[in-house]
């Protein structure tokens, strides 16, 4: 049963994936960067993240790709192109990828071996999440990324602002 | 199997069927599937028959509130209304644009649909009679929440239609901007019960209904969801007069009646998170009794929440975008930052109470929390009547510059 | 229960699909979408190593999380960006802005 969910979610996560690099069309990469981010979701409910999982929804969904699609509208005249979606180097880049992986699942099968068998680990705590949420503000733990966290997400506000804002030079 | 408790009749069924499947000779685990499965159903099936009936009521409550008489044709008081209309809608042909991107296309009804009744997933009917009591049930509501306005965006830009496309951008304008509020008033009776499971919350509310406690949260919640509706006054998304029908303009047939589906679950839906989350939801007299009261009081407590939605739909005419931006980002997001800073304050200042206390050592809890949203609604309107008296003056010094000097 | 491979693999698999993306696309929305499954393939390690590894710590859901804050920041200046260059230069194929190259 968990084995058909992890791969449900697990096709949903690369199929996206695959799709959004192959797409031409922009608002379909986009959507099936939705659906990518939404098996990765399902990924961290099988983890028992499930904080983490409705944040990605709620951030990389209901946030960023609604984000995405917009400014791919904004920039609209680029959606319509006859030409193909990948440059000249896309070959390279297929190897380059195809490398890395390889390189990966070497290292993860072979070099430093992980139990490949049904392993164990210890239970995740009841409160998770409000555990999460006091590490977040202990002041021995994790309070100045927290806080470093929060003025980067004003200065990129800030910044996005800045950039993005029509000039009106009178 | 133990006696079959009527004063808790939901989990009792619950608990026979549980039995009876086990009688069957399941295995737990299928038991558990086919339970989780059939509570799918139920809610579901709930949430899109609700509408059948809110429609005809709907319709016949806009039809007193603008005096006149609404359908009264099909069936006793034109009760039956929905019935052809559902045929309607489905013998009618689904077209599809030439141009349009049809997988999108497609997609983006069923995203409608599927976003607002995930979110009954979580709404506690009674005690422990919900969907699922997540502990981060809150969190969830808003994370669902997002795909509708993903669906409408999806609608709009697949049309290939110009007025779906300034619809769609609309959408970006007016949904996202309104989460901000939403959210953010959200957070006060999260705060207040110290938990984000929506069950934890109603349970919070023994010691008072977090209306009385935060009734500016509840205001702010109730105006950015009734505009994550889309529905009059904050229905630019498909203002008919200026963008035809916006988003689903190119829908026909059963797909249109998915949009519509949404549009009406969201409706009550978010009056069903209003009750829960500020009115006490299943709370009432005699339900730490008679669990299975809980139901009434929601749905009652859920419907008069719903009827005032309507009114205010009825009365208020359409805001204009620059107004609607403006009222988001100038005044509800500001206000609901402070608010939520001054309840943390005044929350932190008071300490939960227990929970058992008695009436006297609730008072003065009620009235601190009370008297700080009071002190706040007082200090807004002052600011807002500076303010727009200030606005006001600059307007009329710029209409009329300098009087003409006609003669001597 | 999965085992921890299965997910370190999931998670290599996306990245490498990033990898693809952001090497081999010519619209620059495209490669910040390319960044975003990478970033995401990096929190399915982060969070798979949390659940086997000390669930009681919360070093692996915080460190998720920054991820997280890092990439709306990443894509709120990033699209800003482009549609700044969008608005000066018309388009935002990657390869047509070279205006530094001389």
């Amino acid at each position: 049963m968990t084995y058909a969910v992890f791969i449900l979610f697990t096709l949903m996560a690369l199929c996206g994936g695959v799709l959004v690099v192959t797409q031409r069309n922009l608002v379909r990469a986009a959507t099936a960067l939705v659906l990518s981010l939404f098996g990765v979701a399902g990924l961290y409910v099988l983890l028992e993240a499930g904080f983490l999982a409705a944040v990605q929804v709620l951030v990389y969904i209901g946030a960023i790709a609604i984000l995405i699609i917009f400014a791919i509208m904004l920039t609209r005249r680029m959606v319509q192109g006859d030409e193909s979606g990948l440059n000249r180097q896309w070959g390279w880049a297929l190897v380059s990828a195809v490398v890395m992986f390889a390189l990966f699942c070497y290292v993860v099968v072979k070099a430093w071996p992980l139990a490949l068998g049904a392993v164990s680990a210890p239970a995740v705590p009841a409160d998770s999440t409000e555990a999460l949420g006091l590490a977040l503000l202990d002041w021995e733990q994790y309070v100045l990324p927290f806080e470093i966290a929060s003025v980067l997400l004003l200065s990129a506000m800030v910044g996005a602002v800045v950039i993005a804002r029509e000039k009106h030079d009178s | 199997m133990n006696g079959f408790d009527i004063s808790n009749l939901f989990l009792s069924i619950g608990q026979v069927w549980t039995e009876w499947l086990l009688q069957l000779g399941l295995s737990a685990g299928w038991v558990s599937f086919v339970n989780k499965l059939a509570g799918a159903v139920l809610v579901t099936a709930f949430a899109v028959g609700t509408v059948v009936f809110t429609i005809v009521g709907e319709r016949k409550l806009i039809g007193r509130i603008q005096d006149r008489l609404g359908p009264n044709r099909v069936g006793p008081f034109g009760l039956l209304q929905t019935v052809p209309d559902v045929l309607k809608l489905l013998t009618k042909e689904i077209i599809t644009p030439a141009n349009a991107d049809k997988v999108l296309y497609s997609i983006a009804p069923m995203l409608a649909v599927a976003s607002v009744i995930l979110i009954w997933g979580v709404v506690p009917f009674a005690n422990g009679v919900m969907g699922v009591d997540l502990d981060i049930g809150a969190l969830y509501f808003v994370a669902v929440s997002s795909f509708g306005t993903l669906a409408i965006l999806l609608a709009g830009w697949s049309s290939n239609n110009k007025y779906a496309l300034v619809s769609a951008f609309r959408v970006v304008a007016q949904l996202i901007s309104y989460e901000v509020p939403l959210v953010l008033s959200l957070l006060v009776p999260v705060l207040l019960a110290g938990t984000m499971s929506m069950n934890g919350i109603v349970q919070a509310q023994a010691q008072g209904w977090f209306v009385i406690l935060a009734p500016i949260s509840m205001l702010i919640f109730f105006i950015s969801s009734t505009a994550e509706v889309g529905r009059s006054p904050f229905d630019l998304l498909e203002a008919d007069s200026e963008i035809v029908a916006g988003y689903n303009i190119e829908y026909s047939g059963m797909r249109f009646a998915m949009f519509f589906l949404g549009e009406w679950i969201h409706a009550f839906t978010i009056c069903g998170l209003t009750a829960t989350l500020f009115f006490g939801g299943w709370r009432g007299p005699f339900v730490d009794q008679v669990p299975a009261l809980g139901v009434i009081y929601f749905l009652v407590k859920m419907f008069a929440i719903y009827f005032v939605h309507i009114w205010i739909r009825t009365t208020m005419p359409r805001l204009r975008i620059d107004h609607l931006l403006d009222f988001n980002w100038k005044f509800l997001v500001p206000l609901s930052l402070v608010n939520l800073i001054v309840m943390s304050l005044a929350a932190r200042l008071t300490g939960m109470p227990r929970a058992d206390a008695a009436l006297g050592e609730l008072l003065p809890y009620w009235g601190v929390l009370l008297g700080v949203n009071v002190v706040l609604a007082a200090v807004t309107l002052y600011v807002l009547g500076v303010v727009g008296s200030r606005i006001r003056r600059r307007q009329e010094a710029a209409r009329e510059p300098e009087p003409a000097v006609t003669g001597p | 229960m999965i085992p921890l491979s299965w997910y370190v693999l999931v998670s290599a698999a996306l990245f490498c699909i990033g990898l693809f993306g952001v090497l081999a696309r010519r619209n620059a929305v495209a490669i910040l979408m390319a960044v975003e499954l990478m970033l995401n393939a990096v929190n399915v390690n982060l969070v798979a190593f949390w659940r086997y590894g000390e669930p009681q710590a919360m070093a692996g859901q915080v460190f998720a999380l920054i991820v997280f804050t890092v990439a709306a920041a990443e894509a709120a200046v990033g699209l800003a960006l482009f549609i700044a260059i969008y608005r000066s230069r018309d388009t935002v194929a990657v390869e047509e802005i070279d205006l530094m190259k001389g």
